[in-house]
């Protein structure tokens, strides 16, 4: 028996030790080197940095977390990053389901492949270029004022209004395309059925459809929730002069060099995103990622 | 399936406006290309190739441009040895920490970007005192594109069973022998798949690149973003812009054929 | 919820792996020794004491228009005339606040830097940059002697850079929107003003100095000295005077660029600029004017500093000795719109006026210039009977103005 064959039938005989083989390395590059970075980040939210020089005095101290909790900044910061993720979440939802089920249950094959080319495509043209495309969009002489004018409207400006609609359109086709799978796994008789019983189209979709699907659509906002929040670019871009939490953590990071600070604001985000991803669990919709 | 006329009409209506509005302001950035005023004023008064022209000689551009390819290739060969690895893992066996383990994985790609880069940036410089390259950067893109391949695998892998290999097994081959005559092939445009979805998130990906890359070097969006105000560079950025939309129709389409009838694509 | 238990515990272990393994760095602010002048005891280091060959590679970190080599307009370019004099290929990386600055240099990969005086002093303390050795620059000799040993480019006589120029924040505004020309910072502070919602502000915490210089003459019973020294009730009037401004701005700019094209689209039609915006947006055609406002302004003084971890030193000290010859100086002096550091440079301006506008050689204008320092608890005014707010605090206090 070759070396080949021999390493090969003893670990047949051996399952536990092929299973720790295989996941030795994926765990030991998560596990361990990227757990280990996020224990270490939160571990210098404990610290603080010296205003002056910038470099992290290791005292423990909760100092941080009670400088988070009681300036109401922080808390407004908060909410309206949320408010905003949420708002984008359920406009995406909106506009994605309808796209998504004409893709799915009314195209023709062909049609199809070529609608999801169409809405995949422009997730790879650049993040910055589509964030500043809208920046000059809404402009003061953009197309968006040039648009509107004649209806006696304006373009909103740069401000939070700018920011829910711009991310609401990056973030589009993330949406589009679980609930795109989600609706193509959906069985036509199903539909069918309740028409057959005699439900409206409306009943239908609130009943049957919706229900259904539901666990795609939650897929589609784990990551619009979570992409809205830790962004902090967008805002930059077409947000005039608001903030939201990615902001706060950036600026902490790069222009007050208060690397423990920033990672206490840090751990918002990402206890939301853990609660929010315990929550969904429960709906199937970690499968339709 | 029967649906109502109206029905039909309205959802139709639905699409193409979000089809409008999802392409315009691409499309902008096309015309914008073309535009000879650098504040992209709206209409644009004069066109211009200029722009076009310049980018090939643009330096800058050129070597972010193969600081990404070569980030993203890297990149994206660890996520497919890894994903797999964990893909076959999690797929065939059952074992304590199963579930922990599958949110592990997802666990980069869900929380915010700006908080793994800081935690690298983290451990890279302060605690395992390395300084920031393109080595870094690499690391930090195949965490986050282990997912994409690691979804991809399962799904393929439940579709496929295990029977095909208990068969070859069965017939005398061994495990190794079963894994490349059988199960690779039949993995393959999966794994083609997640790899050009891996790619193109490695590509496009700028807040965990910012954190975790050298200083002086540049992938292509990091270019963007310091080019992005410049009033003699914004056209050029919108030339390159103008590249990758039509460039990247190829890959897409590709990882579209490769992965079946399934719409994988997206984030994931 | 069996499987949790493992898993919190395999969690607590890295984190106490990880609070082991990072390294603790020494209090700076003046630990256990006795503070000099400015707060704080320097770090022991020793400035080269002879240049060597050069290294062929140079990292410049600049203020954006320092270190011009014609990526941003081609006609614009002092560094590749260095870059043939020495050998030593330059790539530059610009910042847009002292923060930013400083950060970057914490991140490492730089050899020389352009501090302004409220990072300078903060670099010096934190080890990022070591003592310049003045006689291995020959232009030095050549600079303004009222630019040389002040408070925020040497330490208890040792010298940390060399000095760059001089500048003032200036009010920038759209000559064809805003009518009549404003005069002064009132106009961006104004909560009456009509330009609302289209007014710019400088994105950083040191700005609640440009709002103090207001009070200082606009509500002189606050007392206030010096805009970088605040005690608490001064500083709350401050920062109540920047929240009530929020609402008007319509974006806070750290990019300069990204100002100028706002200037240009009309988004922005006002607010604090550096003097090399306004000339930007000018040459672009728009029609964008400055003025130094009655109150006086906030300023810099710029510094160029050697990093401590530079690997490329003798090309360094030819850099700094680069650009504060005579010709360097002049090109840069005028490209930003600023006083240059260099006595002999305003012989060679192509606007022989140009020293005189910018009072280069006035040493009493330049006094009266509120250049860029980093507040400290130790009151810069003298006082010693009340506590100063420190940076810590201002830039806490940025974050509530954004809101």
């Amino acid at each position: 028996m070759t070396v080949g064959r021999s390493a090969s039938a003893f670990l047949n005989r051996a399952p536990r030790l092929r299973l720790g083989l295989l996941l030795s390395a994926p765990m030991l590059w998560l596990g361990l080197a990227y757990l280990g970075a996020l224990a270490a980040l939160f571990v210098t939210a404990f610290w603080h940095a010296d205003p002056f020089t910038g470099k992290v005095i290791t005292d423990w101290t909760a100092d941080n977390f009670k400088t988070l909790v009681t300036d109401s900044v922080y808390r407004t910061i908060t909410f309206r990053t949320v408010a905003i993720a949420a708002g984008v979440t359920v406009i995406d939802a909106i506009i994605a389901f309808p796209m998504a089920f004409y893709m799915a249950k009314i195209a023709s094959p062909r049609a199809r492949r070529v609608l999801v080319i169409a809405v995949l495509t422009p997730l790879w043209a650049s993040y910055l270029v589509k964030a500043y495309s809208w920046r000059t969009m809404l402009s003061g002489n953009g197309v968006l004022h040039w648009l509107l004018d004649p209806l006696g409207l304006d373009t909103p400006g740069y401000g939070l209004t700018a920011t829910v609609i711009t991310l609401s359109y990056l973030w589009l086709p993330y949406m589009i395309l679980p609930i795109y799978a989600g609706l193509e796994r959906l069985p036509d008789s199903l539909v069918d059925a309740s028409g057959d019983l005699g439900a409206r189209p409306a009943r239908t979709f609130r009943s049957v459809v919706l229900p259904l699907t539901f666990p795609a659509i939650v897929a589609g906002s784990i990551f619009t929730f979570s992409l809205t929040l830790g962004d902090y670019i967008t805002v930059k871009i077409v947000g005039g002069t608001s903030q939201m939490l990615g902001n706060v953590v950036f600026d902490n990071i790069g222009a007050a060099n208060n690397l423990p600070f920033a990672a206490t604001v840090a751990t918002v985000p990402v206890v939301i995103m853990l609660l929010y991803l315990a929550a969904v669990r429960r709906t199937g919709a970690l499968e339709n990622l | 399936m029967r649906l109502s006329r109206t029905t039909r009409y309205v959802l139709l209506a639905a699409l193409v406006l979000g089809l409008v509005v999802i392409w315009f302001p691409l499309l902008l950035v096309l015309l914008n290309s073309f535009n000879a005023d650098t504040t992209f004023g709206w209409p644009p008064s004069a066109l211009t190739f200029e722009w076009w022209a310049r980018v090939a000689t643009n330096q800058g551009a050129l070597n972010a441009l193969w600081t990404s390819v070569q980030a993203g290739l890297a990149a994206t060969a660890i996520a497919l040895v890894l994903g797999s690895m964990a893909a076959f893992a999690l797929q065939r066996y059952r074992f304590f920490g199963r579930d922990t383990l599958s949110l592990l994985i997802i666990l980069p790609i869900a929380l915010p970007g700006i908080v793994t880069g800081i935690a690298l940036n983290n451990a890279f410089r302060t605690i395992l005192g390395i300084d920031l390259g393109l080595f870094t950067a690499i690391v930090a893109h195949a965490t986050f594109c282990i997912v994409v391949v690691f979804n991809n695998v399962v799904a393929r892998l439940r579709r496929l069973g295990g029977n095909l290999q208990e068969a070859s097994m069965d017939l005398g081959a061994s495990g190794f022998t079963t894994f490349r005559l059988v199960t690779f092939p039949m993995l393959r445009s999966a794994l083609l798949a997640g790899g050009l979805l891996a790619f193109a998130l490695s590509f496009d990906e700028i807040i965990v690149t910012t954190f975790t890359l050298g200083t002086g070097m540049e992938t292509l969006p990091i270019w963007i973003l310091n080019n992005l105000f410049r009033p003699n560079q914004t056209p050029v950025v919108n030339v390159v812009a103008a590249i990758l939309i039509i460039v990247s129709t190829v890959p897409v389409y590709l990882a579209q054929r490769l992965s079946g009838d399934t719409a994988s694509g997206g984030r994931l | 919820m069996k499987k949790y238990p493992l898993a919190l515990a395999l969690f607590g272990a890295l984190v106490l792996t990880a609070a082991c393994g990072t390294e603790s760095g020494d209090s700076g602010g003046g630990g256990g020794d006795k503070p000099g002048a400015q707060g704080f005891t320097p770090p022991d280091l020793k400035a080269l004491d002879k240049l060597g060959e050069p290294e062929g590679e140079l990292s410049v970190l600049a203020w954006p228009g320092y270190a011009e080599d014609g990526s941003n307009d081609p006609k614009i370019d002092w560094v590749t005339p260095f870059e043939k004099e020495t050998g030593c290929q330059v790539s530059v990386k610009t910042f847009g606040t002292s923060d930013e600055s400083l950060s970057l240099m914490k991140a490492g990969g730089y050899d020389v830097v352009s501090a302004s005086g409220d990072a300078s002093l903060r670099l010096v303390a934190s080890g990022d940059v070591e003592p310049v050795n003045t006689d291995l620059v020959p232009n030095y000799a050549d600079v303004f002697d009222y630019l040389k040993d002040k408070s925020w480019n040497s330490v208890d006589g040792v010298e940390y850079g060399i000095p760059h120029g001089w500048g003032a924040n200036v009010l920038s505004y759209r000559g064809d929107v805003v009518k009549p020309a404003p005069t002064s910072w009132s106009a961006v502070f104004d909560p009456e003003s009509q330009y609302q919602g289209k007014i710019t502000a400088y994105d950083s915490p040191i700005y609640i100095a440009d709002a103090a210089l207001y009070l200082m003459k606009h509500q002189p019973d606050l007392g206030i000295k010096n805009p970088y020294a605040l005690d608490d009730k001064q500083f709350q009037a401050a920062v109540d005077l920047l929240k009530k401004q929020n609402p008007m701005i319509s974006e806070y700019w750290s990019d300069y660029l990204k100002e100028s094209q706002a200037l240009k689209n009309g988004d922005t039609v006002l607010g604090t600029a550096w003097q090399v915006t306004v000339n930007l947006t000018k040459s672009e055609g728009s029609p964008v004017d400055s003025v130094l406002p009655s109150e006086g302004a906030t300023g810099w003084s710029d510094t160029w500093m050697v990093a401590t971890k530079s690997q490329h030193k003798t090309c360094a000290y030819k850099w700094l000795d680069y650009i504060v010859s005579p010709k360097a100086n002049a090109q840069v002096a005028e490209y930003f719109g600023e006083a240059p550091a260099n006595e002999k440079a305003c012989a060679m301006t192509t606007d022989k006026s140009h020293c005189d506008t910018y009072h280069a050689a006035d040493a009493d204008y330049a006094s009266k210039i509120w250049y860029w320092t980093t507040p400290i608890a130790q009151c810069i005014d003298g006082r010693t009977d009340v506590k100063c707010k420190d940076y810590g605090e201002w830039t806490r206090a940025w974050t509530e103005i954004k809101g």
